[in-house]
């Protein structure tokens, strides 16, 4: 297990490295002159040089990215071009709400998922397999930022059951939750469905049968407790989409997370807080990769021997 | 009932397809701008009636499938090539060059989801151009990861290694001996992408991303519909069940298809 950890760590931190890299040299590619870009046309020459003395973007590439990277280590991802705030604070108080919406997403997702997928799997052909497919298929062919404005229209607008957007209260996450969780939902459900009849074809699941253990036990014990281990490394994978999908659905439901502030920096060309905000949500999704794969690892001993 | 299931989508796409190529000789007036029929429902002779500054709503999806089809289809060829080039050598030559190729893909896949087209689209400002320049920076490593696990084992089968033993260039074998055998995978994971590329177009749209007013695109039309909901639902439904409807279609064409070409699990 020690040796699978230490090259598991070994990857990931390889990769956080290329991760801040790419990041850090967004900038660089900003067509033109980028202090012109986030100053605008009006911008004195005074000002676009000390800014740019102050972005350090008069230095050479190497020393800039030495600058961004010691810098990052000490937590400190510079000061918002905007609001003249330390970045590090906004994202502190961004972070909660995303991290409560992602959650709740998940949530949507594994509620909706396993009754779908597994009543799909034991009665395949049936009408309930068919309609668990089709809505499996309509989960991932919906656009979310369509769904969320079609769920507002019906359940906050026109029967008033939720707020329209905004983060107050239990009630309003109930929405962005369902928006953000219907795509992972139908993809998991598939999942849950392909890997549960795999499973109940398996020796041991007749063996179950034969002992006259009810169905019920069968199907909880020995099949889905089976199929979680596929299922895990799929929702890691997935929660890309997921934390991808959480900016659009901040904006659509005026969600005060990172995604919405993403945007807002975008709009006011505040590159250092785009640059951040990217970052953060591109490391989440590496930690909660590299945990599931020790989550993984530690549930099936077969894992971490052929690593 | 095989045939409906099939018929139904390709016909759909087949559709928007050709009024999408033939839109620029069609008689629209995408940006012709109507005063007194701004936020007008669909009727018969209104065809899907006018958005919220009097533009009629059908002539802008047509010129938004234009938008979504343009770049569904440089996304996808460029990360086609791109990707499964790549992805082909690097397996085919191995060692510290796969290493690193490993490290490189790991490094994009690291993004989640839309994030770095959200990243890179910003960064470069709007424009279809700078779309597709995204997304393909995106898109390609989906068929590398393919295209390079797909090569690793078939390097290692007979028909290659008796091609190596004759004495044939690597170019030749890769050619001749490796691509055509990759072929049903990418096909399956391009008819995917191309699902992907339209949501995520329009997903970069709805954001202000994409491409910019008065160009259409379906997901522009989502965004502007949705201040207008209550007073005007047409604005918002007409170009979202289009798009979901296209989307639809092409996920339902991906699983036939998957289900078709994928002969050797029949077999086996």
């Amino acid at each position: 297990m020690l040796s699978f950890l230490f090259s598991r760590l070994l990857s990931t931190l390889t990769v956080v490295f290329g991760v801040v890299t790419l990041i850090f040299l967004l900038i660089h590619i900003v067509p033109g002159d980028p202090i012109q870009a986030m100053l605008g046309e009006t911008a004195t020459p005074t000002d676009m040089e000390s800014l740019r003395h102050a972005l350090g973007l008069d230095q050479s590439l190497w020393t800039q990215w030495w600058l961004y990277m010691t810098n990052l280590l000490q937590g400190d991802l510079g000061t918002s071009l905007y609001s003249k705030e330390p970045i590090v604070d906004m994202l502190i108080e961004r972070l909660p709400a995303t991290l409560e919406l992602a959650f709740a997403g998940l949530l949507v997702a594994i509620l909706l998922a396993f009754p779908l997928g597994s009543i799909a799997a034991l009665r395949k052909d049936s009408i309930y397999d068919n309609s668990a497919m089709m809505f499996s298929l309509l989960g991932v062919s919906i656009p979310n930022f369509w769904l969320g404005p079609m769920l507002i229209l019906l359940f906050s607008l026109t029967l008033g059951w939720f707020p329209v957007s905004g983060r107050e209260g239990a009630l309003s996450l109930v929405l962005p939750a369902i928006t953000l969780g219907t795509a992972l939902a139908a993809m998991l459900a598939r999942m849950v469905r392909a890997t549960l009849l795999e499973i109940l074809n398996e020796d041991y699941i007749r063996t179950a049968r034969a002992k006259g253990l009810r169905e019920s036990a069968i199907i909880i014990h020995h099949a889905l407790r089976n199929a979680s281990l596929p299922i895990i490394t799929i929702l890691g994978l997935q929660l890309g989409t997921l934390l991808g999908g959480a900016v659009i659905t901040e904006i659509i439901f005026a969600w005060p997370g990172i995604g919405q502030l993403t945007i807002e920096s975008i709009e006011r060309r505040d590159y250092p807080l785009v640059q951040a905000c990217i970052l953060v949500i591109s490391l989440s999704y590496v930690l909660v990769n590299t945990f599931t794969d020790i989550l993984y690892a530690w549930l099936d001993p077969r894992v971490r021997y052929s690593a | 009932m095989l045939k409906t299931q099939i018929l139904i989508p390709l016909s759909i796409l087949f559709i928007w397809l050709i009024l999408a190529i033939l839109g620029p000789w069609l008689p629209l007036d995408p940006n012709h701008i109507i005063l007194p029929n701004i936020l007008q429902s669909p009727s018969l002779e209104e065809y899907l009636g006018y958005d919220d500054l009097g533009r009629p709503i059908l002539d802008r999806l047509i010129m938004g499938a234009r938008t979504s089809f343009f770049v569904s289809f440089w996304v996808i060829f460029v990360s086609l090539t791109v990707g499964t080039l790549l992805g082909a050598l690097s397996a085919w030559f191995g060692g510290y060059i796969d290493l690193i190729f490993v490290r490189i893909m790991d490094i994009f896949l690291a993004f989640p989801g839309i994030l770095l087209a959200i990243a890179l689209s910003a960064i470069m400002g709007p424009g279809i151009e700078n779309v597709v320049f995204a997304l393909s920076v995106v898109g390609w490593v989906g068929f590398a990861r393919i295209t390079r696990a797909q090569t690793l084992s078939l390097k290692r089968r007979e028909h290659v290694i008796a091609a190596i033993a004759l004495g044939a260039q690597t170019p030749r074998i890769l050619r001749y001996h490796i691509i055509p055998l990759l072929l049903a995978p990418i096909i399956i994971e391009a008819t995917f992408g191309i699902a992907g590329v339209v949501i995520a177009e329009a997903g970069l749209s709805f954001l202000g991303l994409g491409v910019q007013p008065p160009a259409a695109s379906w997901g522009s039309m989502i965004r502007d519909g949705s201040s207008y909901m209550l007073i005007a639902p047409h604005m918002v439904l007409a170009p979202g069940l289009t798009l979901l409807l296209v989307v639809l279609s092409v996920n339902i064409l991906g699983d036939k298809l998957r289900d078709l070409l994928d002969v050797k699990n029949h077999q086996s």
